[in-house]
């Protein structure tokens, strides 16, 4: 049952914040409680997998490939771990947050639905049931997008809808183009019936579809549009964890399903993923480089990381899979205390635009130092997570040869650094404007964002600063990726 | 039966590009019938054996029918429905409140600039 319990207690959480919508401070401990809750059952999980190995828990009383299974390796295990630190952390700095409590009641519910649905994506071992929680997914983002009320949130989540449901119907057709090619819908039973030669025609371009569909959901060249056109509508605590979240529970699915199920996937669909990569990580950053509004420049990030995690799939190695996977981790805690800072920033200086703010760093040196920790994390500054992840990355990339792609993937980081300066310069450095809008800075800190971002930044600090446990984790979970692929 | 899935995947299609919001809900509703369709055609409809093991017997006739794709169809309406009518009710809402169902007009969110190298402040 520990298994189910990643989903299960999120959806218990969900459900019982929901029946508390009159009694504000009993939902509010709720939600904190299933957030702890979730947290203690992925440590159990994750302690379980290491010693026992893969845990997997069929319903329907079927026999596999016929039940519906639910299964955690160590991989899974481990997302689902990082993911559930990322949402206490989130949590956290939802409490006292001026733009969350104005949310109203439906904010608990739907942040708990987003993280069963995460939860329940890391375990799912079966196509068609990874369909049905990327739909809840989509159900509470589209939720979150719309409680803010006001015009531009409806317009975010109308374009988010139109371009998601894209996605999610391409999904659907590929999901029973395969069914109708296999039979199967297990993963098992997936890897199994791949391989047969008789499928080797029609089976890629079913998948093709079915990658096309995740590409469109993490945001890949030229399908990244819908993404910064609507997370910065999100409230700042709320977008650190969609924004931290979503795209990356995407590329996961992706490793998994090219590198993991659908084993005998041809050299010329990861050659072009590959490509694609490259693009998608010089589009997210030339974007972030023309913004100046801090949410809207650290939402291309987004774009331009997906860039790194593809690359890391296409390189088809078991240490290219290690090396996205980490950068998976690094890339989920540190974007989303970004975000958070960003939310700070906002809270200190009274805009998000980096024109319109200035002079925090003596007035806020607490928080340029953990804006500047993350922000190097983000670049690759050694020793920190970031540098661990691409040095991983490229070393593989290096080692097959592939030096347009290592090369580019340095220049993406140089072309961070710049935004991240850019960040530093402006918002940090640079004196208070004079035309600052009136009334613009609050008296009262919100604490609670301050302790998330503190305890997320010390768990950056330590990932970076002691890789070795992660690492040797990571290389463990992946050992076992791209074995039949066929280069 | 591939004939009228293309079809209606090419209505779906033509609808979903146009710039109304409500021809692209409407575009979007008639792919997934489309995408529905052919998780219903996965199960190679035709036998008209029912999925049910005989009293005695160990496992299903060999000619029975797929009950699985069904099931996943059944599951796949449902959701799509729910979303259906959350995407009309934020069509409407949209209409209501912007006063015009031109999805390229749709911009409080991300505001045109007014210089072709500074992108504009967005106001909370």
């Amino acid at each position: 049952m520990l298994v189910l319990s990643p989903l299960l207690v999120p959806l218990l959480t969900a459900l019982l914040t929901a029946l508390l919508a009159r009694q504000p401070v009993l939902r509010r401990s709720m939600s904190l409680l299933g957030a702890a809750a979730l947290l203690g059952c992925a440590i159990l999980l994750l302690l379980e997998v290491v010693q026992g190995g893969r845990q997997s828990v069929a319903l329907g009383n079927w026999p596999l490939p016929y039940a519906i299974e639910f299964a955690a390796d160590a991989l899974s295990a481990a997302l689902v771990l990082v993911a559930a630190i990322l949402g206490a952390g989130v949590l956290l700095a939802t409490l006292r947050w001026g733009e969350t409590a104005e949310a109203g009641a439906g904010l608990h519910p739907l942040l708990h639905g987003l993280l069963a649905a995460t939860g329940a994506v890391f375990l799912a071992a079966d196509l068609f049931n990874l369909y049905v929680w990327f739909e809840l997914m989509l159900i509470s983002v589209l939720g979150l997008l719309v409680l803010g009320g006001k015009r531009r949130h409806g317009e975010a989540a109308f374009k988010y809808f139109a371009v998601s449901m894209l996605g999610t119907l391409l999904m659907l057709g590929a999901v029973g183009m395969i069914y109708g090619a296999t039979g199967h819908l297990n993963f098992g039973a997936l890897r199994v019936a791949s391989t047969e030669p008789q499928l080797a025609g029609a089976l890629p371009a079913y998948l093709g579809l079915l990658v096309l569909a995740f590409l469109l959901k993490a945001g890949a060249f030229p399908l990244f549009a819908w993404l910064p056109a609507s997370y910065h509508t999100l409230p700042a605590p709320v977008l650190a964890l969609v924004g931290g979240l979503l795209t990356k529970v995407a590329a996961y699915v992706l490793l998994r399903l090219l590198g993991d199920v659908f084993v005998a996937t041809p050299g010329i669909m990861l050659e072009a993923l590959g490509w694609l990569a490259l693009v998608t990580m010089l589009s997210g950053v030339l974007g972030a480089a023309y913004h100046w509004d801090i949410r809207r420049i650290l939402a291309f990030h987004i774009v331009s990381q997906i860039g790194y995690l593809l690359l890391g799939i296409a390189l088809a190695t078991p240490a290219g899979a290690a090396a996205t996977v980490y950068f998976l981790f690094h890339n989920i805690l540190v974007k989303a205390n970004l975000f958070l800072i960003a939310g700070l920033v906002f809270a200190a200086a009274g805009h998000y635009d980096l024109r319109r703010i200035g002079g925090l760093y003596p007035a806020r040196p607490l928080l340029a130092l953990l804006f500047l920790l993350s922000a190097f994390s983000l670049v690759g500054v050694p020793p920190t997570t970031g540098f661990w992840g691409k040095f991983m990355l490229l070393r593989e990339a290096f080692e097959q040869g592939r030096y347009l792609w290592g090369g580019t993937a340095l220049a993406v980081g140089l072309l961070t650094l710049y935004s991240m300066s850019k960040i530093w310069l402006e918002a940090f450095w640079k004196p208070q404007p004079d035309d600052r809008p009136a009334g613009s800075t609050s008296a009262a800190r919100p604490s609670a964002a301050y302790a998330a971002v503190l305890l997320l930044s010390l768990l950056i600090l330590t990932m970076g600063v002691f890789p070795e446990p992660v690492i040797r984790h990571v290389e463990l979970a992946t050992a076992g990726f791209w074995s039949g692929a066929l280069k | 039966m591939m004939l009228a899935i293309s079809l209606v995947v090419s209505a779906g299609v033509m609808l979903a590009l146009s710039r109304d919001l409500f021809r692209l809900i409407v575009g979007l509703a008639v792919l997934g019938s489309a995408a529905n369709l052919i998780v219903f055609m996965a199960a190679r409809p035709g036998s008209l054996v029912p999925p049910l093991i005989e009293a005695g017997a160990g496992q299903l006739a060999a000619a029975a029918a797929d009950p699985l794709p069904q099931a996943l169809v059944l599951t796949a309406i449902v959701i799509g429905f729910a979303l259906l009518c959350f995407a009309l009710v934020l069509g409407a809402w949209l209409v209501r409140h912007e006063g015009h169902d031109d999805s390229d007009r749709l911009q409080d969110s991300e505001p045109v600039a007014s210089d072709s190298l500074k992108p504009p402040v967005m106001e909370e």
